[in-house]
């Protein structure tokens, strides 16, 4: 097997689909996912396939393992894998091919390794029952893989549960269990969207090293067009289930021909306009004064967190995952009282625990939440959901209650007659969280906490969102802070930037100045971490990297 | 019409169970028309065998068993019913109070809950049962009257029961407590009333009334046992339970009088079960 793949030529196809037709099952009807697409993979090419959530990415990625998931099923087209046909293939067929010829790696590693194994035996569990490798063979390999890959103690680390090693990491070990048997083909289904920007580098560096190493081809799915222009040799754009654009990399970056890929492209051009600071004389809405809390009362989360957001004002509060940001959010809505400091609103402090707040301070400062899913009851509509804050807080009942729900409705973009009496499970992500907002605006705040609003949405989505939340900021001067992990969002819409780390505020001040050098290593860190459209983006920043080694450090990978 | 939707779906398990629901409640209901004699009236001699005027014969002191297995419809399931409703409202409260409140009320409601649940039930029961014989008065809602070992019996099964529905309540309401929307009812500044009644209740609703098709077997089995032992339902009203107990010794002489009662019982509770399980798959989101 593994002969076959070292020498076979880049320029063979391996994977010829012609006209693949897939349907879904939604309420009981066989709905089309995928209508006709034909797609060619040569070997050791990465293909790249993007697209909106539920342009048919996953499921086309799929089906070139010939594998259809549950209420999914391939009507038409062929799968021609090296030579075999997989749509008519037997099951048994298919499963011999499936890990040792054709792999897989799932976006979310933490959930697809196995608690109860080590993850070197999990490693070898394919080759062996494949019979490519022993069980001594399997492990020398796997450690040379794991070398490979930059793991960290490539000999120990295999022997480790998966819960033991970070999530960059096991994504790592997972390409390396997808690369065991020297497959011809991996399918890579969004590996790196839910890793921090520092983190996803090292996965990426890792997943093009290898590729290109052991000549395999790939199919590289994302949403993140950036991400795509690093790994991809070959883009095809998806929407609704049809391809719009195919080009080498190069060409679809410099010249894309269809609307839809243009707009695509456009995305991260938004950008509002930075607002001077705020004059020292003008009260803060909120003002974060030397906070530190914790959980419990051992570990301190904060320490000594200290800024100030002003009217009309968007403060971006950035870091990885575990810095502190959403615990900040907490200490200011009053369900975490901290430890020592306080909160100020307009120069009035609030009480530490939300329930002691008046009715009029908790109405003053509301919160979006990041997942809108369990953000909003599934078992209220719409027209309660907007109606209970305004019930609430402002004594609105009946058709004057209505008319103000109708309102928010249309201010937020949504058809009021359409949408009124839906329940959140009828709305599709970027519209729920559209209502998010309403509930949010429907208390008439001054001040709205965002906790990662677009991190869920897909791109095109989430610049509706933030054009949205900086139209609202504007017409009724309300000042936002923004929790973020991403920086794309935070170059749009901030006026002013805080960076977390480990529940420190490293650095803190204008949006301009924070994006022109120099900063504090670890901002440089992450704003350089930050994947751009250039497709020697990675190649370059890996080797300025290799210069000044001190930076990586930081990481704490 | 969703509803009637998803009725058209049933297996045949649950329209089994569905109508025999259904006899046993116009039953229940309409025991004063469909029985030909009283509940209490002696209308013959004693053991009568089956005949045109007494369907099923006549009991120990010559009243029509098929009467009292009508009436014992209305008791029998009228007393369960009203044990499970008035358990999954104790239960239920306390259980989503706990769950949203957490802290030491939790602490303090689950302990309880759990040294109640230390002891075995039917033991407890029975020492419940003693100990409050005789005290509670009858009482007179208008539109039927309780007997007060009646309502002692339904308050201290209810009361042990709700233990179990407590701690159903709690678990499943505390992983939708958790949930960024409940957060949101808490820092607009809602009561608990509010939080309990529109964002959470809604939300477990599936598996407790689930729960409530099987608890509702469980208190009617047990109802029937402790009249079968003489300390549940009391003479002279008609019950399941102590009509196989007064009629158990004819099993000897190759009587099956007695089996009927004891086949109605066996016979709601497979037909409740059949529903709820219906009810569970459903709520699980299982198709198929």
């Amino acid at each position: 097997m593994t002969d076959t793949n070292a020498n076979g030529q880049s320029g063979d196809i391996l994977l010829q689909m012609r006209g693949i037709k897939i349907d879904g099952m939604a309420d009981d009807v066989w709905n089309p996912i995928i209508k006709g697409i034909d797609l060619n993979l040569h070997r050791g090419e990465v293909l790249g396939l993007i697209g909106e959530s539920g342009a048919g990415k996953s499921t086309l990625g799929l089906a070139a393992m010939g594998y259809a998931r549950d209420g999914c099923r391939i009507t038409e087209g062929s799968i021609l894998f090296d030579g075999i046909e997989l749509s008519t293939a037997s099951d048994e067929a298919k499963r011999k091919l499936r890990g040792s010829r054709i792999a897989y790696v799932a976006q979310s590693a933490a959930a697809s390794f196995n608690p109860a194994h080590k993850l070197i035996d999990q490693y070898s569990e394919t080759p062996i029952h494949h019979d490519v490798l022993d069980q001594e063979t399997a492990r020398k390999d796997a450690v040379e893989l794991y070398e490979k890959l930059r793991l960290p103690n490539p000999s120990e680390i295999g022997f480790r549960y998966p819960h033991q090693v970070s999530g960059g990491q096991l994504q790592r070990a997972m390409t390396a269990m997808a690369m065991s048997c020297r497959p011809d083909l991996i399918v890579f289904d969004e590996p790196t969207t839910a890793l921090d920007v520092t983190t996803q580098i090292e996965v990426l560096d890792a997943i093009r090293n290898i590729v290109r190493q052991f000549n395999t081809a790939a199919i590289y799915i994302t949403h993140d067009l950036a991400v795509v222009a690093q790994m991809a040799d070959r883009i095809m754009v998806l929407r609704y289930g049809e391809l719009v654009e195919e080009a080498v990399t190069e060409d679809m970056l410099s010249d894309p021909k269809e609307d839809y890929t243009k707009s695509l492209w456009a995305v991260r051009s938004f950008q509002k306009p930075q607002k001077p600071l705020a004059g020292p004389e003008e009260t803060s809405v909120i003002r974060i004064e030397n906070v530190t809390a914790g959980y419990t009362s051992g570990d301190m989360v904060l320490h000594n967190v200290a800024f100030d957001i002003h009217r009309k004002r968007t403060v971006a509060v950035v870091g990885e995952s575990g810095s502190g940001k959403s615990t900040t959010a907490r200490c200011i809505t009053g369900l975490l009282a901290p430890k020592e400091g306080r909160i100020l609103s307009n120069g009035e402090e609030l009480p530490a625990d939300y329930r002691q707040r008046s009715k009029d301070q908790l109405r003053q400062c509301q919160m979006i939440y990041q997942m809108a899913d369990t953000a909003l009851n599934p078992r209220q509509r719409i027209r309660d959901i907007i109606g209970r804050p305004l019930e609430f807080y402002l004594g609105l009942t009946g058709a004057k209650k209505r008319e103000r729900v109708r309102e928010l409705l249309s201010q937020i973009e949504l058809e009021p007659d359409e949408y009124i009496d839906r329940f959140p499970g009828e709305l599709s992500g970027g519209q729920k969280q559209r209502i998010s907002i309403a509930r949010a605006l429907a208390a008439e705040p001054e001040f709205i906490i965002c906790d990662e609003v677009t991190s869920a949405l897909d791109q095109i989505v989430a610049e509706g969102i933030l054009k949205l939340l900086f139209r609202l900021q504007e017409e009724l001067n309300l000042s936002y802070m923004f929790i973020t992990h991403d920086l794309a969002t935070v170059r749009s819409i901030a006026d002013e930037v805080v960076v977390m780390l480990q529940g420190r505020v490293v650095e803190q001040g204008p949006k301009d100045q924070m994006f022109t050098p120099p900063h504090h290593e670890y901002t440089d860190l992450l704003l350089s971490s930050v994947p751009e459209m250039d497709p020697e983006w990675l190649t370059k920043l890996l080797e300025d990297r290799e210069k000044n080694k001190p930076g990586i450090e930081l990481a704490g990978n | 019409m969703k509803f009637l939707k998803e009725l058209a779906t049933a297996p045949p398990t649950a329209w089994f169970g569905m109508i025999v629901i259904l006899v046993y409640v116009i039953v229940a209901v309409f025991a004063d028309i469909i029985a030909p004699f009283s509940e209490t009236e002696v209308v013959g001699d004693l053991y009568l065998e089956w005949d045109q005027t007494y369907w099923l014969g006549t009991d120990q002191l010559g009243r029509d068993v098929l009467s009292r297995l009508i009436y014992g419809a209305r008791n029998t399931v009228g007393i369960a019913l009203a044990t499970t409703i008035l358990s999954f409202l104790l239960g239920g409260t306390l259980g989503l109070i706990a769950a949203t409140l957490g802290g030491w009320i939790d602490q303090i409601l689950s302990r309880i809950v759990d040294v109640i649940m230390a002891i075995p039930q039917l033991i407890f029961a029975l020492l419940l049962l003693t100990v409050f014989a005789g005290r509670a008065p009858d009482i007179n809602l208008g539109f039927t009257s309780i007997a007060g070992a009646s309502l002692t019996l339904i308050l201290v099964i209810a009361f042990l029961d709700s233990t179990r529905v407590y701690r159903l309540a709690r678990a499943v309401a505390m992983n939708i407590v958790v949930m960024d929307f409940v957060e949101a009812a808490k820092l607009r500044g809602e009561g608990l009333g509010w939080i309990i009644r529109k964002e959470l209740l809604p939300n477990s609703m599936a598996p407790l009334v689930a729960e409530f098709g099987l608890r509702f077997c469980f208190v009617f089995l047990l109802i029937a046992g402790l009249s079968f032992l003489g300390l549940g339902v009391q003479p002279p009203t008609a019950d399941w339970g102590s009509m196989v107990k007064e009629s158990a010794t004819l099993i000897s002489y190759g009587d099956i009088t007695p089996l009927i009662p004891a086949g109605a019982i066996a016979l709601l509770t497979v037909a409740v079960n059949f529903v709820v399980d219906w009810m569970l798959h459903r709520s699980s989101g299982l198709k198929d």
